[in-house]
């Protein structure tokens, strides 16, 4: 389904085979916003801007929202159906793409379900609601003897109307304005949303069918490839162009500043003349000195930076004293995506419209950032999103989209197929920065956490184009007439930067968390899954488990001790329960149990998770045999798709606790390959356990939230095992074998 | 002068040089979609499919070496509305998130199948030691094989 949208309109749609009928606004000026209007819903609030009825008996779901492989899509087509009264395979989805809308910014921060999960509820109920309200005149009867079903109303006499009868007389019906005063269905009479039903998307993909934007083909598309410089910072001195030039099908070299890219007829000509190219490319010696890697904590805690205290209670009184009191430094260093398919994006330049196709998170902040970059009126270029390889955050798919961009520009008329290489990929796109921590705090002989002072270093992790003050894109860095980058959003709590997570969600009567924002920006930053959570809650959680050992205490009671939201306790009772947590359980120096709790956002999903470890003494090899979760993500879509999610951040989180950092010397990024980027492999990955608790409480996104429990409670579980801590990540054999001599 | 190759079954002429990577010939001569570019090194598996019946990464394979060979994509495995068993087993298991990866394991683990008819978990994941997948489907993956192993058993 999803396959047949595409190649049935947005791969046509560039060629300007435009499918959609209906005269668009994106932005609704009509009418004041009602209090308390679903977010999404506050900029697009034209109902046929979310659901049309369409002739051939389907339905049709707008979402600004873009599937990155999370499965977002078939939970919002499972709402769509349900509040509809519709059946499931009548939905068709839209997602995110600027010629339509809606606009529903980024897709990013585990807020899918709950931002466009909870437009579309709305939507559906009123658009139920108008049809049956058309239903009732039109049989003469109350709207209470109707009933709706599988798209039909249906009279006590028998009488029925489909939708689509009645929107085919009133093709009017669905245009107005949302005004979300239904009340949505009531979670007791779900039929749709709370089943696993089978993605939509994945049949297409498993079968070959043209379902990626590397997948697209459109007649006399050319391809196209970016010459990097060897390092941050460095420029281009001479160009000796002419191997490049001669190089088989060569269509074009372009030079705009120290931007260089070619294109070529064929894909595999593209890359010779890429490497024909680049070695024709002179670059000064210079660039951006890198921070020392084996120094990362103080390196990091030399940048410039800007702190400010985001969490504070009883600062007025002195810390009490008598109580023990602990300190200790925590690290995560710079990891990468490392999505397996490197970034892409088509471009056409037609009749002074540039359209791109592109994996990115933000079809509609891309498009403001593209236009800026080239010079262009919004309304000049388009972003349409089409599904590219996982990103797990901010990858190089908008830096692509302007790649193919400037390339397009100078082939007007022909499409542009730009893939990244490898390298590309793994020395430019920007990476989830590192973080280092300090945490001190003093436990009550009660085993009661009388104060906690916390500091965190860290990089903006929110770096993506469509910020304000400049341009976030690789190329537009580079171009003859460069543009600035933005600077860092200040991002308050909860949701934080760097400082996501750094307020523990533990009950203490005093506390100061201070975040330093760091302004030096020598390595590329941007955003990993979770953030700044990952850094934090790998802190925050070795720690609690550093002050339970110092009261004596064990890790689980120790937690609970400081909990009182009743959803946080029963997830640590669950997760504890699941796997069988013993208290007092001894490590055995080759084995142990790990514990840790968080609630991502500090107002998303809750999670706790337990891991086992086995280490290789000799060798320093840390195995994670098994992984239970319990997570609490409120009212569940689709439970095997959060199982999904939920599983393979766990898998991420492992990988990235024991081997990820992205190597660097003092002049460039080493990590250029798979070999230089170890990840977690499938003789390495751990048997994974979900208990999922089911409340009927509102949705919570579960995308991100077991990533972080799942790394702080390995290094715990390792300290349980050994005695010893490892407090910087990764846990790479030299340092377990460094830490265990 | 066009070289001739066998894929999914078919003899099909391609004009491209000899040293031209099989996987761009497959994509774009032949507009096949499974092998996906993901390193071009042969590191990642994403790009794998079958040639004489071995699995080998089309990054690194030069048209030239291909010969008589029958070539197997993942689009020879079977359709959408045909869909081969281990194709059914990973749309079962939902063993998928972004899928980019998915077509050089489901080929990997058909090779393994024609040798191999009830492999075990550990043989699963020696074969797929050297595909990555970032996801994390990895479990899913497994049984995915496994279910496709007893349903070509029945």
């Amino acid at each position: 389904m999803n396959d047949l949208v595409l190649s049935r309109r947005s791969f046509t749609q560039g060629l300007g085979i435009v499918v959609a009928t209906f005269a668009w606004t994106a932005r609704s000026a009509i009418g004041q916003a009602p209090a308390n209007l679903p977010f999404s819903l506050r900029n697009n609030r034209k109902l046929e801007g979310w659901i049309r009825l369409e002739s051939d008996n389907s339905v049709v779901i707008f979402t600004g929202k873009a599937e990155l492989g999370q499965g977002i899509l078939t939970a919002l087509a499972q709402i769509a159906a349900e509040e509809l009264d519709v059946e499931f395979d009548k939905i068709q989805m839209m997602s995110a793409d600027t010629t339509h809308g809606p606009d529903e910014q980024y897709t990013f921060g585990s807020q899918s379900v709950e931002q466009s999960g909870t437009a579309i509820r709305a939507a559906g109920a009123e658009a139920r609601a108008v049809l049956l309200a058309a239903a009732a005149r039109r049989f003469g009867v109350q709207e209470a003897q109707l009933i709706a079903a599988a798209g039909s109303i249906v009279a006590p006499d028998g009488r029925r109307a489909t939708y689509w009868q009645i929107a085919s007389e009133q093709p009017e019906i669905l245009r107005r304005e949302i005004a979300a005063n239904v009340a949505p269905k009531r979670p007791a009479d779900y039929r749709i949303i709370g089943q696993s039903i089978e993605r939509i998307d994945l049949p297409a993909k498993l079968t070959g069918r043209a379902s990626y934007v590397q997948d697209m083909r459109l007649p006399g598309m050319i391809f196209a490839r970016v010459v990097r410089p060897p390092r941050y910072g460095t420029k281009l001195l001479a160009l000796d162009e002419t191997a490049a030039r001669s190089a088989a099908g060569l269509v074009a070299v372009i030079r705009d500043g120290n931007f260089l890219a070619v294109a070529a007829e064929r894909e595999e000509q593209a890359i010779a003349a890429r490497n024909a190219l680049a070695s024709g490319a002179r670059w000064s010696d210079g660039g951006i000195s890198l921070p020392d890697m084996s120094k990362l904590p103080e390196e990091l805690r030399q940048f410039r930076s800007e702190t400010s205290v985001v969490g504070t209670a009883g600062q007025s009184e002195p810390a009490p004293s008598g109580a023990k009191r602990i300190s200790a430094e925590y690290t995560r260093s710079y990891v990468s995506h490392g999505s397996i398919g490197p970034s892409c994006a088509v471009a056409l330049l037609r009749d002074g419209h540039m359209t791109v196709w592109s994996h990115t998170q933000g079809a509609f902040p891309l498009r403001g950032d593209l236009a800026k970059a080239l010079g262009m009126q919004n309304t000049e270029v388009d972003v349409i999103h089409a599904p590219g390889a996982g990103c797990y955050g901010h990858n190089g798919a908008d830096d692509a989209a302007l790649d193919a961009a400037v390339v397009a520009r100078a082939v007007p008329g022909r499409p542009v197929k730009l893939q990244w290489m490898r390298d590309d990929e793994f020395a430019w796109s920007p990476l989830g920065p590192a973080m280092t921590t300090k945490v001190e705090a003093a436990v009550s002989s009660e085993g009661r956490i009388v104060d906690w002072s916390y500091d965190v270093w860290s990089n903006s992790h929110a770096m993506r184009p469509g910020q304000a003050g400049g341009v976030n894109l690789l190329a537009a860095w580079d171009l003859n007439v460069p543009f600035a980058k933005s600077p860092p959003p200040r991002i308050p709590q909860p949701f934080g930067d760097g400082d996501r997570n750094a307020v523990p969600p533990y009950e203490l009567p005093r506390k100061e968390i201070r975040n330093h924002l760091l302004l030096d920006t020598p390595i590329r930053n941007g955003s990993f899954r979770t953030l700044g959570a990952h850094g934090n809650v790998f802190a925050i959680e070795s720690f609690m488990d550093e002050l339970a050992e110092a009261a004596g205490l064990d890790p689980v009671a120790f937690r609970l001790a400081h909990l009182k939201d009743p959803r946080a306790r029963a997830v640590i009772e669950a997760a504890a329960a699941t796997a069988g947590w013993s208290a007092g359980a001894k490590g055995h120096g080759q084995r142990g149990r790990g514990f840790a709790y968080s609630r991502y956002k500090t107002i998303g999903m809750y999670a706790a998770v337990v891991v086992d470890v086995n280490i290789d003494r000799n060798s320093g090899i840390v195995r994670v045999p098994r992984v239970v979760i319990a997570a609490d993500i409120g009212s569940v879509v689709n439970p095997d798709g959060a199982r999904n999610q939920l599983e393979g951040g766990i898998v991420q989180a492992v990988s990235v606790t024991l081997k990820e950092q992205v190597t660097f010397d003092r002049r460039q990024i080493a990590s250029r390959d798979w070999a230089g980027y170890p990840i977690l492999t499938f003789p390495e990955v751990p048997s994974i356990e979900v208990a999922l608790m089911n409340r009927g409480d509102p949705s919570l996104g579960a995308g991100e939230g077991s990533l972080a429990p799942t790394s702080a409670a390995l290094a715990n579980a390792f300290a349980h095992a050994t005695g010893r801590r490892l407090r910087l990540l990764p846990m790479t054999p030299e340092r377990v074998k460094a830490a265990l001599a | 002068m066009p070289t001739r190759i066998i894929v999914n079954d078919e003899t099909r002429l391609v004009d491209a040089a000899p040293d031209t990577p099989l996987l761009y010939v497959l994509r774009n001569d032949l507009g096949l979609n499974g092998p996906k570019f993901g390193c071009g090194l042969g590191q990642c598996g994403a790009c794998a499919a079958i040639v004489g019946g071995n699995l080998v990464r089309t990054c690194a394979t030069p048209l030239g070496n291909v010969g008589n060979d029958p070539v197997t994509t993942l689009e020879g495995l079977g359709s959408a509305e045909r869909p081969h068993a281990l194709q059914k087993a990973f749309i079962a298991e939902q063993a998928a998130q972004c899928g980019y990866c998915t077509s050089g394991i489901i080929m990997a683990a058909k090779v393994l199948l024609d040798r191999n008819r009830n492999p075990s978990d550990e043989e699963i994941k020696d074969v797929l030691a050297d595909h990555l997948c970032r996801c994390g489907v990895h479990n899913r993956v497994i049984r995915a094989v496994r279910r496709a192993a007893a349903e070509l058993a029945r």
